[in-house]
């Protein structure tokens, strides 16, 4: 990790954590960390626990063990308050949108804009949403449908864009760019390096390598719920990596 | 790209089926009888038939919106009337019996709502036990037997005029406070994020948990406001009173077209429902049809208004988009449980 100054404490770490779901061990001692201005990318095979990994980052499921610690105060557990209250957002696998609601309702879901906490103040929302969304680049052609009646990428733009608006520390990407297009893909990358220059940390999961290779500063592999190996992009060629996973398969 | 938002008519078609079906409806009680078309009559409709059914549906609405239902509306009442009625003839303040008894009303919901937010039981199963629970409670405290008598200054409640009669007065703000409540507060917004994804509305840090108590305790409460309509109405209080009122609130929501499913509700089509559904049993009485054909007409409404919606979406959608009003059972989400919960 030659990007980092050893000096600077990571924005967040884990250690030794673990989730089991009946007699699935999804997460067997997890170590990791992220700093601010890093990005941080985590790759590995479909039901390998990235998503159990950052759910318990963002506070949707408690760890059976571990420890998570934030600027240097350590968590057994988060819940979502405390994960966003710490600056954390997240894009998640799922998106997590409310299909019968308009891009500025998802958007400002749980943090809506009021007069005096109580009436919402919809005109402005709606305002912030059409900016948040034209920075994005993608072509929502009207802001105020439903997002249920938008193309999986477009809906991928929705919750990306509220991750960006809310995160403050910490923005979390699962699979941000699954659905989208060649043009659309590079615009939410774009926007993931613009975080990190205005020192957030990322944390993305992704399957295309190459994208990876784009914006990440390290790569974590990820195997059977283990972090097997964290190399930098800088120092590792992606042909590399690409063995790298291969061969992590055939050790088992 | 629009940021101004636009009239989808989609979103009000079966709202403004049954209006057109209400229009006819009307043509044709006011060619048979000459006695519907006056105001006296409407004002009859309006306070007689519709205003508790529209207070009891407003609560139904946002219970439904949550992809909930809740069966113990009817029982609700009921008990509420019923402590009501003893608190009046123990003598208590008019005011505080009043409150007392919505009190009463909106804990029983509450209690529903503790339930059905902390258990991953279907709301139907938890609302049908509460019911029986309630309607007994009321049956075993009156012993059978309806408390006849209350205060003459309660009985203005349901006589009494204050530009428009007292009822209508109660169910237009209970109405418009709904209204603001569902458009214009986060609590509306969460109140519909219920319905369409709790687990999202859980992960953005929102209290699930309360929320729902929030929904069914404001169901109860309603139920509590109808209470003093029909018990200085009636002048009693008893243990059946209110029994089915619960499925004419289900069918007024959802003949107005509120998702049954959950995260889309229209308190719109609500209202036009239940004024459908009076204008109905008003010109049934005046044409002294008999009650038992009541029931079928509301069922055959209830039907025709789902069926046409359905059919217009199939026509209308060839990807899946909205489901049809009566498309799904409501499910139980308990997503506040936690989804690590799921492998239980
Ligand atoms: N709520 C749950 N209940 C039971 N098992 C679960 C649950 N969530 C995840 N799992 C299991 O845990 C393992 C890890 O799942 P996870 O979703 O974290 O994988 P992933 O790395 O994100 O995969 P993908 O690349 O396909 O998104 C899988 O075997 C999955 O079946
Ligand atoms: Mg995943």
């Amino acid at each position: 990790m030659d990007t980092v100054i050893a000096s600077e404490p990571p924005l967040l770490a884990t250690e030794g954590i673990a989730k089991r779901f009946g007699n699935i061990r999804a997460l067997q001692g997890v170590d990791f960390s992220v700093c601010a201005g890093q990005i941080a990318a985590i790759v590995g095979d479909n039901g390998s626990g990235k998503t159990t990994f950052i759910k318990i980052l963002s506070g949707n499921l408690r760890p059976d063990s571990g420890t998570i610690w934030i600027q240097g105060v350590s968590h057994a557990f988060l819940t979502p308050k405390q994960s966003l209250a710490a600056g954390i957002s997240t894009v998640y696998q799922d998106l997590s949108l409310d299909d019968y609601r308009d891009v500025a309702a998802n958007i400002f879901l749980g943090e809506e804009l009021t007069y005096g906490g109580l009436f919402l103040r919809k005109k402005e929302m709606t305002r912030i949403a059409g900016d948040l969304i034209r920075d994005l680049n993608i072509g929502i052609p009207d802001i105020t449908l439903p997002v249920g009646s938008f193309s999986g990428g477009q809906r991928q733009a929705v919750a990306v864009a509220r991750a960006v608006y809310h995160g403050k520390k910490l923005v979390i990407f699962d699979e941000p760019t699954a659905a989208m297009g060649v043009r659309e893909s590079a615009a939410v990358l774009r926007l993931i390096r613009s975080l990190a220059q205005k020192h957030m940390a990322i944390i993305i999961i992704c399957h295309n390598l190459h994208q990876v290779y784009e914006v990440a500063d390290q790569v974590s592999i990820m195997r059977h719920g283990k972090i097997l190996q964290t190399t930098s992009t800088a120092d590792t060629p992606l042909e590399q990596l690409q063995q790298m996973i291969i061969d992590a398969d055939e050790v088992d | 790209m629009r940021n101004k938002r636009k009239f989808h008519f989609s979103e009000y078609f079966q709202s403004l089926l049954l209006l057109g079906v209400l229009l006819v409806l009307v043509v044709l009680l006011s060619i048979y009888s000459d006695a519907f078309m006056t105001g006296k009559n409407w004002m009859n409709i309006l306070k007689n038939h519709m205003a508790h059914q529209l207070i009891l549906a407003v609560g139904m609405t946002f219970v439904i919106s949550t992809a909930g239902i809740d069966l113990s509306v009817g029982s609700i009442l009921a008990l509420s009337g019923i402590i009501l009625a003893f608190a009046l003839n123990a003598g208590m303040a008019i005011p505080l019996a009043v409150a007392l008894a919505l009190f009463s009303a909106a804990a029983m919901g509450a209690v529903n709502g503790l339930l059905v937010a902390n258990f991953r039981i279907n709301p139907l199963i938890i609302t049908l036990g509460s019911a029986s629970v309630f309607r007994g409670l009321a049956i075993i405290v009156t012993g059978g037997t309806p408390i006849y008598g209350m205060p003459q200054e309660f009985l203005q409640l349901a006589k009494g005029d204050y530009w428009l009669p007292i009822p209508v007065l109660m169910a237009a703000v209970v109405l418009g406070a709904a209204l603001v409540l569902s458009h214009c507060t986060k609590w509306g917004r969460y109140t519909l994020a219920l319905g369409s994804n709790c687990e999202a509305l859980r992960r953005l840090g929102v209290n699930v948990a309360w929320q729902k108590v929030s929904v069914y305790a404001l169901s109860g409460f309603l139920a509590g406001v109808a209470t003093l309509i029909i018990s200085a109405r009636l002048n009693t209080a008893e243990a059946t009173a209110g029994s089915g009122m619960e499925m004419n609130a289900i069918a007024a929501v959802i003949m107005g077209g509120t998702l049954l499913s959950g995260g889309k509700s229209t308190l719109f089509g609500t209202t036009v429902a239940c004024l459908l559904l009076s204008v109905i049993k008003n010109g049934l009485t005046m044409l002294s049809v008999d009650a038992q054909y009541q029931e079928f007409i509301i069922g055959m409404l209830l039907l025709l208004a789902v069926v046409v919606t359905d059919l217009r979406q199939k026509r209308l959608k060839r990807s899946g988009g909205d489901a049809a009003p009566g498309a799904a059972i409501p499910k139980s989400c308990s997503c506040d449980a936690g989804s690590d919960k799921k492998t239980v």
